[in-house]
């Protein structure tokens, strides 16, 4: 049976070369829907070949866990609204991050356990498979912290967008506590590394990690959800790849690595596109410094739909600026509906999009190509700011503080420095907005005060069917 | 077997490639592939079979068995997720054609 094992080797290279192959392909929206597949193919030949392991127990086991786990997640993947999406992605990367700990924390128990056994019998023999290497163990330790703090980490980020949990946790002295905890974890899984391997003590190391993912994740508040759950999807990567190396599993360690690369790039894109450092999204206390924020002079000037409606109808650049807000309300379809009449008419219209609007990078565009809006009348902020003044009207839907003109001109508010999109350049700003409330960050927005702005109040949805409505009497 | 620098070079060649695929991806796509990437540490679900197949006494099965469940769940999940909002793209497709004129 010598060429089981090459068999099973030649599946784990293809795996990972179905990977890396599927992720470049959903690098490029041509080719990105053929790209999962790709990678699910991929991910079956690991699957099917890990059953065919020669030394693998508990066969019966495995076989019901993994239908139970693929059965609820895929139910649950199946019937999430899109606007979920970003939680979703939360939940099953916090999954991920615990598994990785599983597996630390099997071996490490394993290696307790031989070590316990041996010592019993009266004779400690460092017999090759059993007794692990240095390497080896601080790999396991590694892979099980960052896992660890990945899953109660990523539960926590889940349950935040999902709405179970919308304060901010924060008081005096955190950070210094949460790196104590940190420090705590770290010391101990030096102590286990070193081969002090004791029940308890690989317990309590769990524990703190655990501890630590928690109390890192609740001081961050909503607004910086995605930039939070881009590093911890970055982190079950590494996890993954650590416990790779000590299974000496090529497909885990490739894929692993691969995703931490690529999951720590794009969370420094996103932290960029807000203007701040990583560091400061998972340290700093966004919005809690509650300084003198800025009085803005002037007041709100509400507008009816149908007015709103006449405008658009009769101007000749239109550009719409979505937001979460409309997200929430549902909104893109009769938005995109409006659009459409608008275009009817020979309005030129386009859907700028902030990079970091709703709650991750892209997910505007998501829901926009859900809706049914082409490509190419979707434009990103660099491309779409050189317009604004040549627009005769911006429509601001559910967006507040990627619009908000302090970012650019009040050096102590905290979006400061943020790249905004430019709509006050435009020779009317419509914004539809549910309340007079501020934003997600809990700023003023100067913006809702200028001289240009008009404020269509409702939900997005009522607002945007208004429009629809208003539109259609005009034609006929 | 791997040994200590030929997997140091396996990690830093997989990182690079990581790196390089997302460098020059286009904002439109960053959630999908984020979650894309989020399957595909899915793969966590093949070292969690291996944990559990070499478990030995009920402490380390029950761990093997949650570590397979939340596996499977990172890798199901993952994929659907994933699919459901590459299908999107590919129903815009045909309709930007009639739509931009």
């Amino acid at each position: 049976m010598a060429w089981l094992p090459v068999l099973i080797k030649a599946c784990y290279f293809l795996a990972a070369l179905l990977f890396i192959l599927g992720l470049k392909r959903m690098s490029s929206p041509r080719s990105a829907r053929g790209g999962i597949v790709w990678a699910g193919v991929g991910m079956l030949v690991a699957v099917l070949a890990t059953f065919a392991l020669p030394d693998l127990h508990n066969r019966g086991l495995i076989l019901a866990a993994v239908l139970i786990g693929v059965s609820a997640a895929w139910w649950s993947g199946r019937r999430v609204a899109m606007t979920d999406m970003p939680q979703m992605v939360a939940l099953y990367n916090g999954m991920g991050g615990g598994a990785a700990a599983a597996i630390g924390a099997a071996e490490l128990f394993s290696y307790a356990g031989n070590a316990v056994t041996l010592l019993d019998g009266g004779q400690f023999t460092a017999s090759g498979a059993d007794t692990p290497g240095t390497a080896q163990l601080v790999l396991a330790v590694l892979g099980a912290l960052i896992g660890s703090v990945s899953f109660s980490g990523s539960l926590i980020a889940f349950a935040k967008l999902q709405g179970w949990l919308d304060r901010r946790f924060v008081f005096p002295g955190q950070r210094v506590i949460n790196l104590l905890v940190l420090a705590a974890a770290v010391v101990l899984g030096g102590m286990i590394a070193s081969g002090h391997l004791s029940m308890p003590l690989i317990v309590a190391f769990f524990g703190l990690a655990l501890l630590f993912g928690l109390m890192m994740t609740l001081p961050i508040g909503g607004a910086d959800m995605p930039v939070v759950i881009s590093l911890y999807n970055a982190f079950t990567g590494l996890a993954v790849a650590f416990e790779g190396f000590v299974l000496q599993n090529e497909a885990m360690i490739i894929a692993g690595t691969v995703v931490g690369a690529a999951g720590t790039l794009l969370t420094q894109l996103m932290a960029k596109a807000m203007n701040r450092s990583i560091g400061n999204v998972l340290f700093g206390s966004f919005g809690a410094a509650g300084g003198a924020a800025q009085e803005i002079a002037g007041s709100q000037k509400p507008i009816e739909a149908s007015d709103a409606a006449v405008m658009m109808a009769y101007a000749e650049r239109v550009v719409i600026v979505p937001g979460y807000g409309m997200a929430v309300a549902q909104a893109q379809h009769k938005v995109w509906e409006f659009a459409k009449l608008l275009i009817e008419r020979g309005v030129k219209v386009k859907f700028a999009i902030h990079p970091v609007a709703g709650r991750m990078p892209g997910h505007m565009n998501v829901l926009l190509a859900e809706a049914g809006v082409p490509y190419d009348l979707i434009a990103d902020m660099d491309d779409i700011n050189p317009e604004f003044p040549q627009t005769d009207v911006a429509l601001v839907i559910g967006a507040n503080d990627v619009v908000n003109p302090l970012a650019k001109t009040d050096p102590s508010s905290p979006i400061y420095g943020m790249p905004i999109l430019d709509v006050a350049d435009a020779r009317q700003v419509i914004v539809v907005k549910r309340g007079k409330g501020t934003g997600f960050a809990g700023i003023e927005n100067a913006l809702f005060y200028a001289d240009n702005a008009r404020m269509l109040y409702g939900d997005g949805q009522a607002a945007a069917s208004e429009l629809v409505a208003a539109l259609k009497t005009l034609e006929s | 077997m791997l040994d200590g620098f030929l997997a140091l070079y396996v990690f830093m060649l997989a990182a690079f490639t990581g790196y390089e695929i997302i460098a020059r991806v286009p904002v439109i796509l960053h959630t999908p592939l984020m979650s894309g990437s989020n399957f595909i540490h899915g793969i966590v679900l093949v070292g969690a079979m291996i944990a559990l197949g070499h478990a030995q006494t009920p402490f380390e099965m029950t761990i093997g068995f949650i570590g397979v469940l939340l596996g499977a769940g990172n890798a199901a999940g993952g994929y659907v997720v994933t699919e459901r909002m590459l299908e999107m793209f590919k129903t815009s497709k045909p309709s930007a054609g009639k739509e931009a004129k």
